[in-house]
């Protein structure tokens, strides 16, 4: 697994020899998504330690970029990219808090459950089922709608809530796998017990599985916060992505034609959730070879027409 | 001196599927026993019970019905019975390529049942140890720090027998320890093994279906068939002079060079 892992960029030639499949060029993806989220993240770690107050209300209202102020100011003259700075912090924050959640969750009740068997799984799989097939964005909605004073971790809480289930699901099927490999049996034969057997010898081999479902997790939660707090649900008092394009909203930022105000929060949702795709694409086709060869496949397919084209007329003319 | 026995074991496995719950009788009324310093074969074609056979005896499944004694005692199924009974009677799986951990070193394999079964404590004694059941297994001690995925299957395979040596145990499965590997280092695999027995005085049961390893490798051989023991006896004896009609196409089919001398 380290293997492939750690097998990064590698020379053409590769990709055309079938034996040397695990040293094709695979990590670009992954590297283009590590470098923009990591981007982002920095922004957000960073940004609000060097831009002042996103509150802070001036009378330079509505200013378009420029003038000292690199994104312009809102409708009370607030300053955008401070806002910004905050609002990357507080959406960061929702999708690591409910990222790490929904995986504990996840792995808990797929994991524990399919290991232990028996009645312990019948009855994970029953909450899980129960979990998955109830609406998650209006569960939601109706949960944030009923607590009056709503934090961000009560906010992180109700999005993990509902985003965990699906992962248990697969984390349950491959472990139902795992547990059956003679590499398990092996541990029982040696004296291992069950608790350790599950953490050192099947959980490292979940690894890949978890950091993609934790990926997924983390896009879902930004998503869906900034949903939320786009219809005034989100927590508050917290800056964050939704929020800032609620404010936008709400102060016809639109309609003013102010789109320093509203397109830098989407933007940015937009490609952060891109990039934690890209990040999950690489992982899944490390997961996956299959899903590896037919990216290949594809690639190649693509490859084909156009050379085609260019050798097909040169052959006619030799022919005839 | 000990001895393992089964005492009438059956073993059915409940199908899934079909409302009857039907069930598969994959082991019937099997009795037979291992003692030390002796190898019995176990033979029989794929599907015939082998493997379960070795389950049962490991504890990794419950039979169905009767007896499993080790030194005349039942076997425990759980707690401190079941960590010391690990401990004398240990197993070599059939695919090495399935029984080592992917994620793990030799290393880790090999630490591991030495410090369950106490008989290494500190970091340095691990190491030493560790070192040690390699250069038995004939292995440089270099390949403790290796991953599975390194090593080829007979190196593979030498690391699962130094991990199942690691308890010092009294009796030793091997289910078709070698039917995974190349043909050309099996000879060395089974030389081995044999080598281990003789210099521990450890009871074997060596499960394969080749009846000529069976044969050359251990003193009685048990003959299997759809579940049942339909043939035991001393190697020799089952092979020239089979009784069972199974036994005799399954001799007659084996390369033996007696027979073709005879004719
Ligand atoms: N967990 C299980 N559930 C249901 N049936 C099983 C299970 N394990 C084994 N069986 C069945 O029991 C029978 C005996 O299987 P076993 O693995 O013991 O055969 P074997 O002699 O080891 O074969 P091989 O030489 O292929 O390894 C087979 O018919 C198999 O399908
Ligand atoms: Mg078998």
């Amino acid at each position: 697994m380290e293997q492939t892992l750690e097998a990064p960029r590698a020379s053409a030639a590769a990709a055309v020899q079938p034996k040397k499949r695990q040293r094709r060029p695979r990590s670009a993806k992954l590297m283009a998504g590590l470098i923009i989220a990591g981007a982002i993240a920095l922004f957000g770690i960073l940004g609000p330690l060097f831009l002042g107050d996103p509150n802070a209300i001036s009378n330079d209202t509505l200013a378009a970029p420029g003038n000292g102020m690199l994104l312009g100011t809102t409708q009370t003259g607030q300053d955008v990219l401070a806002q910004l700075a905050h609002a990357t912090r507080g959406s960061l924050t929702i999708g690591v808090l409910v990222g790490a959640m929904a995986i504990v969750a996840s792995a808990f009740f797929g994991i524990v459950g399919a290991y232990i068997g028996g009645w312990t799984d019948e009855t994970f799989s029953l909450i899980t089922n129960v979990m998955l097939v109830i609406p998650g964005l209006p569960l939601v909605i109706v949960i944030s709608s009923y607590v009056p004073d709503k934090g961000l971790l009560l906010i992180a809480g109700v999005l993990a809530l509902t985003s965990w289930a699906g992962g248990a699901r697969v984390l349950r099927a491959v472990t139902l796998s795992l547990r059956n490999r003679d590499y398990v049996a092996a541990s029982r034969v040696s004296g291992e017990k069950t608790w350790r057997i599950l953490m050192v010898e099947i959980l490292p081999n979940l690894m890949p599985i978890l950091a993609s479902q934790m990926v997924f997790a983390v896009i879902f939660a930004i998503l869906g916060e900034a949903g939320l707090a786009f219809i005034g649900l989100g927590a508050s008092g917290t800056w964050t992505w939704g929020s800032m394009l609620f404010y936008a909203q709400n102060g016809l930022a639109l309609r003013l034609g102010a789109w320093w105000w509203f397109v830098p929060p989407g933007l940015l949702i937009a490609v952060f959730g891109a990039a934690l795709s890209l990040i999950n694409f690489s992982i899944d086709e490390i997961i996956n070879p299959k899903l590896r060869d037919q990216t290949l496949a594809a690639r190649k397919r693509w490859n084909t027409p156009r050379t085609k084209k260019l050798t097909v007329p040169g052959t006619e003319k030799t022919s005839s | 001196m000990s001895t393992l026995e089964f005492h009438n074991v059956v073993k059915e496995y409940r199908l899934r599927g079909g409302w009857h719950g039907r069930t598969l009788k994959a082991v019937k009324d099997v009795s037979f026993a291992i003692e030390s310093g002796k190898t019995v074969a176990l033979v029989g074609q794929s599907g015939s019970g082998k493997s379960t056979i070795a389950k049962l005896l490991m504890q990794l499944e419950r039979p169905t019905s009767g007896q499993i004694l080790f030194d005349g005692v039942p076997v425990q199924n759980r707690g401190a019975g079941l960590r010391q009974y690990r401990r004398d009677v240990q197993m070599v799986f059939q695919d090495p390529f399935a029984s080592l951990n992917p994620f793990h070193t030799v290393g880790h394999h090999l630490a591991r049942p030495l410090k369950l079964h106490g008989k290494a404590k500190t970091a340095e004694e691990t190491d030493v140890a560790v070192a040690e059941l390699l250069t038995r297994v004939r292995l440089d001690p270099e390949m403790a720090a290796k991953h599975p995925h390194e090593m080829s299957g007979g190196q593979r395979q030498r690391v699962a027998i130094a991990r199942a040596l690691a308890p010092q145990p009294r009796i030793l499965v091997a289910d078709e320890p070698v039917s995974m590997l190349d043909v050309s280092i099996r000879l060395g695999v089974l030389n081995l093994l044999a080598d281990l027995q003789r210099a521990e005085n450890l009871g074997v049961l060596y499960i394969t279906h080749d009846l000529a390893t069976a044969r050359h490798f251990s003193d009685e051989i048990l003959v299997m068939y759809q579940g049942e023991i339909v043939e035991a006896g001393p190697s020799d004896e089952v092979i020239l002079n089979p009784q069972h009609p199974y036994t005799q196409l399954l001799a007659e089919a084996a390369p033996n060079p007696e027979k073709r001398l005879a004719l």
